[in-house]
C-alpha cells in the first residue's frame, strides 16, 4: 500500500477517535474501557477480551464540566469530563483512573458521582524507586486484574495476559522504531503524521495498529529524510495534541525529532520483560521507564532525563508545551530551564490554555524561536 | 465582647521559643527536618529532631500580606502564576530570606514529605531537596477514593519501617521505641484535646470561631507528641469551657452559625471575621482544622507506630469527594449551622475540585452555600469588593430563611 494511503487511515482514526471506537464496538462486540492517563496497564484490559483506549478531551465547549470543576482546572481534565458528561463516550463500558496528579484524582471522584459506567481506580504509588513501593505496585496491578475480571465477568488466564504483553510490546517497539527513524532521518515523516499515528495507536485495535505500522515501517526504512539541514526540536510537556504545532515548526525548517509527552513517547516507552513473571514484569516497565513528573524516581530524574534526550537526539532547541494549571510540569520547569541554560540549548515555554488549540500568539512565539535557532 | 483568648499570648510565646530553638539547633546538637503539614511528625519528636513546617511558614507569610509579592518573585524564576502559593512563598523565602521569622526558616538536614494532602508537596520537596542537597523521604499514602485497601495498609506500614531506617541513617542514632510510645500517647492526647477544643463551638453562642481555630491550630500541626502541646490545649479548653459556662460568645449577639470549607484566606482573616461578625454571623467550625483530629479512631494509643499509617492515609484531603461531603453533613448537624462558606482556593486543587459536587450532595441538607474565589496567601487573586457583595447577598438569604423558620 502507498504511504499516503496508510497515513490517511491513521489520520482518519486520530481525527475521529470516538467514531472509530463506536464502529469497533459494533463490529467486535468488545467492551470498551477508556483511560485517563498513560499509567493505565492496558495489558489486563486486553487479556480480559476488552478494548482499551485513551480519552482525549475532544470537546470544544466545556459548559458541562464547568458545573463540576473550577476554571483553574487544566483543559485536559475538564475536557475529559466534558466528553463523559456530554455523551460523547456513551459507547464506553468503563473508565480507568490511574493515580497520577491531584486533578485526575478528583476527576475520578467527580466521574464516579456523575457518569454511570464501570469505574476503576488504580491506586498506584507516587514513588517508584524503593523496594517497598515496587512491591506495592505489583499488588495494585493484581487488584486491578481482579477488579477487571469481576466487573467484566471474565477470567484472565496467564496465556491471555502473556499474549497481551507480547502484543503491547510489539506495538511499543514499532512506535519507538518510527520515532527513531524520525530522529535518524528527520523529515522522513511529517510531525503531524507522527503525532496522528501515536494518537491513533492509543485508540485502535492494537493488532490492527501493529499491522498498519509494519506496512508503514517497511516503506519508511528505505526512504530518506529531509535533504536540507533541519533544526532538531524536542517537545516536552504533558499533552500536546494539536497537529498544527508540527506544521508551524516544519514551515520554519524545524523537525520534532523526539518528544517527552503523555501524548507521545510516554505512551510507548519501555518494554515489558516477557521472560519474567507477568504482573511483576508489567509493573517493572512502569517503574523503570521515564515517567511523568507526578511520579517520583529520584529528585533530579526529570532534569537528567531531559538532558539525556537532548544529547541522544542532538536537539537544537526545546519547546516546552505546558498545559495551563498543570502543577507537576510547571514545578519542574524552572530547574530544567536552568540545566538547558547551562548546556546552552535554546528553549521556549509555551503555556497552552487548551491542549487542542493553537492561538496566534503561540504561533508568533514558536516562529520567533525557530528563526533564532 | 469576648475579647481575645488569654491563651493566645502563651501560644505566641511557645511558637517564639520553638523557632529560637530551631535557629540554634546546630549549637544544641539537634537536626532539623522540614515536613509537610500532614506528615508523620511523631517519629521526629521521638528522635529529638526539630520539625519545621514550610506550610506553616507559608501561612505566616500570607497573614503578613506578603504572599502576592513573594509569589511574584518565584514567578520571575519561571514558576507558573497558577501553582500553589505556599510552595512559591517557600521557594522565594529560601532564596531571599524574606520572612516573618528573622532570617527565614532554618536550613533543613532532611525533608519529610507526605502526599496525603496533595501531589504538589512532592514537587515542592523535590525542588528543595535539590536546592539544599539534603535527603528526602516520601511517605506515600494511597488515595482512598472509596476504600482503604489491604495492600495500601501493608504499604504504609512498611513505609513506617522505611521511615525509621531513614531517620536512623541520617541521625546516626538508634530509634528510641520507648520514647516513641510516650510520644504516640501524647500525640493522641493532644488530638483528643484539640477535638474537644473545636467541639466547644457546639455551644450557642460559640466561644470561638474558625478564625480562632486557624490560629490555635499551629501547635497541633507542628509539635503534636510534645508535652507542651497537651498542656497548652488543656489551658485553652479550660478557657473556652469557662466562656461556655458564662455564655460568652466569640461574636457579639451571635445570630447565625456558619461552617467554613478549605484553607483560610490568610491575608483577609480579620477582614472576613469582622465582615461576618457585622452580620451577627459566627464561623463556628471548619473542615480544615478538624483534619488534625478527624482520624483519632484509627490510632491505637498503645501501638501508635503500627497504626499511624492508616490514620495518615485517611485524612480529610486524601479521601473521595463523597466522604468529604459526609464529613460536612456531620458538621452541619453537630454545630447546627445555618450556612456553608466554601473557599474555592486557586492554590489548592485537591481541596477545591469537587466542591461543586459536594454542594450537589448537600441538597437534602437544604443549606445555603457561598463560594468565595480566592487563594490562601496570594492577595492578587482576591477581590474585596466582589467578596463583600457576595457575603452580603449570602447573609441576606440566611437572614430571610431564618426568619421564615
Amino acid at each position: 500500500m502507498q504511504k499516503t494511503a496508510i497515513l490517511t487511515r491513521f489520520r482518519e482514526v486520530a481525527n475521529a477517535p470516538y467514531a472509530y471506537l463506536r464502529k469497533l464496538k459494533s463490529t467486535t462486540g468488545k467492551q470498551m474501557i477508556g483511560s485517563t492517563c498513560a499509567f493505565t496497564p492496558e495489558e489486563f484490559i486486553l487479556a480480559a477480551g476488552a478494548h482499551p483506549f485513551r480519552i482525549f478531551g475532544e470537546s470544544e465547549s466545556l459548559s458541562g464540566a464547568d458545573a463540576h470543576i473550577q476554571a483553574y482546572g487544566c483543559s485536559m481534565v475538564r475536557g475529559m469530563l466534558e466528553d463523559g458528561l456530554s455523551g460523547k463516550l456513551d459507547f464506553a463500558d468503563g473508565v480507568v483512573f490511574p493515580h497520577a496528579c491531584d486533578s485526575i484524582q478528583r476527576l475520578s471522584d467527580i466521574w464516579r458521582l456523575n457518569i454511570k459506567s464501570l469505574h476503576f481506580d488504580v491506586l498506584l504509588p507516587v514513588k517508584l524507586d524503593t523496594p517497598t513501593a515496587k512491591n506495592y505496585f505489583v499488588k495494585v496491578l493484581q487488584r486491578f486484574g481482579k477488579d477487571i475480571e469481576k466487573a467484566l465477568g471474565v477470567h484472565i488466564t496467564d496465556n491471555a495476559l502473556k499474549e497481551a504483553v507480547i502484543l503491547m510490546n510489539n506495538l511499543r517497539r514499532r512506535l519507538k522504531r518510527l520515532y527513531t527513524l524520525q530522529s535518524e532521518k528527520p523529515g522522513v515523516i511529517s510531525g503531524s503524521d507522527l503525532a496522528a499515528i501515536v494518537k491513533a495507536a492509543m485508540v485502535m485495535d492494537k493488532q490492527e495498529a501493529v499491522t498498519w505500522l509494519d506496512e508503514l515501517l517497511v516503506l519508511l526504512e528505505n526512504e530518506q529524510g529531509s535533504q536540507e539541514k533541519v533544526k532538531r526540536i524536542l517537545i516536552s510537556g504533558s499533552v500536546c495534541s494539536h497537529p498544527d504545532i508540527h506544521q508551524m515548526i516544519e514551515d520554519k525548517g524545524g523537525v520534532v525529532v523526539w518528544d517527552d509527552l503523555c501524548s507521545g513517547t510516554r505512551y510507548f516507552e519501555g518494554i515489558v520483560d516477557e521472560e519474567k513473571p507477568l504482573v511483576e514484569a508489567i509493573a517493572g516497565r512502569f517503574t523503570q521507564r521515564y515517567v511523568c513528573p507526578a511520579k517520583h524516581l529520584g529528585v533530579s530524574f526529570q532534569m537528567e532525563n531531559l538532558k539525556k534526550l537532548v544529547s541522544t537526539h542532538k536537539v537544537d532547541g526545546v519547546l516546552f508545551m505546558i498545559l495551563k494549571f498543570c502543577e507537576p510540569f510547571s514545578f519542574d520547569y524552572p530547574d530544567i530551564k536552568e540545566e538547558l541554560e547551562n548546556m546552552e540549548i535554546p528553549f521556549l515555554l509555551v503555556e497552552m490554555d487548551r491542549h487542542n488549540e493553537v492561538d496566534e500568539q503561540m504561533r508568533t512565539r514558536i516562529d520567533t524561536m525557530l528563526e533564532i535557532l | 465582647m469576648a475579647g481575645r483568648l488569654k491563651a493566645t499570648k502563651k501560644m505566641k510565646s511557645i511558637m517564639k521559643w520553638y523557632y529560637i530553638e530551631a535557629k540554634y539547633a546546630r549549637y544544641l546538637g539537634k537536626k532539623i527536618a522540614w515536613i509537610t503539614s500532614g506528615g508523620p511528625v511523631e517519629p521526629l519528636i521521638a528522635m529529638n529532631i526539630i520539625p519545621i513546617y514550610p506550610e506553616n511558614h507559608g501561612a505566616m507569610i500570607g497573614a503578613s500580606k506578603k504572599g502576592g509579592k513573594m509569589s511574584e518573585f518565584a514567578e520571575g524564576l519561571g514558576y507558573s502564576s497558577d501553582v500553589c502559593s505556599y510552595a512559591k512563598n517557600d521557594i522565594t523565602s529560601s532564596i531571599t530570606k524574606e520572612s516573618p521569622i528573622k532570617g527565614g526558616l532554618p536550613k533543613p538536614d532532611m525533608l519529610i514529605c507526605s502526599n496525603n494532602i496533595c501531589g504538589t508537596v512532592l514537587k515542592w520537596y523535590e525542588i528543595q531537596a535539590r536546592k539544599f542537597g539534603v535527603p528526602l523521604f516520601i511517605y506515600d499514602t494511597p488515595f482512598v477514593h472509596t476504600e482503604f485497601t489491604e495492600e495500601a495498609r501493608e504499604y504504609v506500614n512498611e513505609q513506617t519501617k522505611d521511615y525509621i531506617r531513614f531517620l536512623e541513617k541520617h541521625t546516626g542514632k538508634k530509634f528510641d521505641y520507648k520514647k516513641m510510645k510516650k510520644v504516640g500517647k501524647l500525640s493522641l492526647e493532644a488530638m483528643r484535646l484539640w477535638k474537644s477544643v473545636l467541639e466547644t463551638a457546639e455551644h450557642k453562642p460559640s466561644p470561638m470561631t474558625a478564625f480562632d481555630a486557624f490560629f490555635h491550630l499551629a501547635l497541633i500541626v507542628t509539635l503534636r507528641g510534645k508535652k507542651v502541646v497537651v498542656k497548652y490545649y488543656k489551658q485553652l479548653l479550660k478557657e473556652l469551657e469557662e466562656r461556655n459556662r458564662n455564655n460568652v460568645g466569640a461574636v457579639d449577639n451571635e445570630k447565625y452559625r456558619l461552617l467554613w470549607d478549605n484553607l483560610p484566606i490568610w491575608f483577609r482573616m480579620r477582614w472576613l471575621s469582622e465582615k461576618f461578625a457585622s452580620h451577627g454571623a459566627a464561623l463556628v467550625a471548619d473542615t480544615y482544622t478538624q483534619a488534625w483530629c478527624g482520624v483519632i479512631d484509627y490510632v491505637d494509643e498503645n501501638d501508635f507506630l503500627s497504626t499511624m499509617g492508616e490514620a495518615y492515609t485517611r485524612i480529610h484531603l486524601n479521601v473521595g469527594v463523597d466522604q468529604m461531603a459526609d464529613t460536612i453533613k456531620k458538621f452541619i448537624k453537630q454545630y447546627d449551622v445555618d450556612g456553608l462558606v466554601m473557599h474555592s482556593n486557586r492554590s489548592c486543587k485537591p481541596y477545591s475540585f469537587g466542591q461543586y459536587d459536594i454542594q450537589n450532595l448537600l441538597q437534602d441538607e437544604d443549606i445555603p452555600v457561598l463560594m468565595i474565589e480566592a487563594d490562601m496567601t496570594d492577595e492578587r487573586k482576591f477581590s474585596d469588593s466582589q467578596a463583600e457583595a457576595r457575603i452580603d447577598a449570602f447573609m441576606e438569604v440566611i437572614k430571610q430563611r431564618k426568619k421564615e423558620k
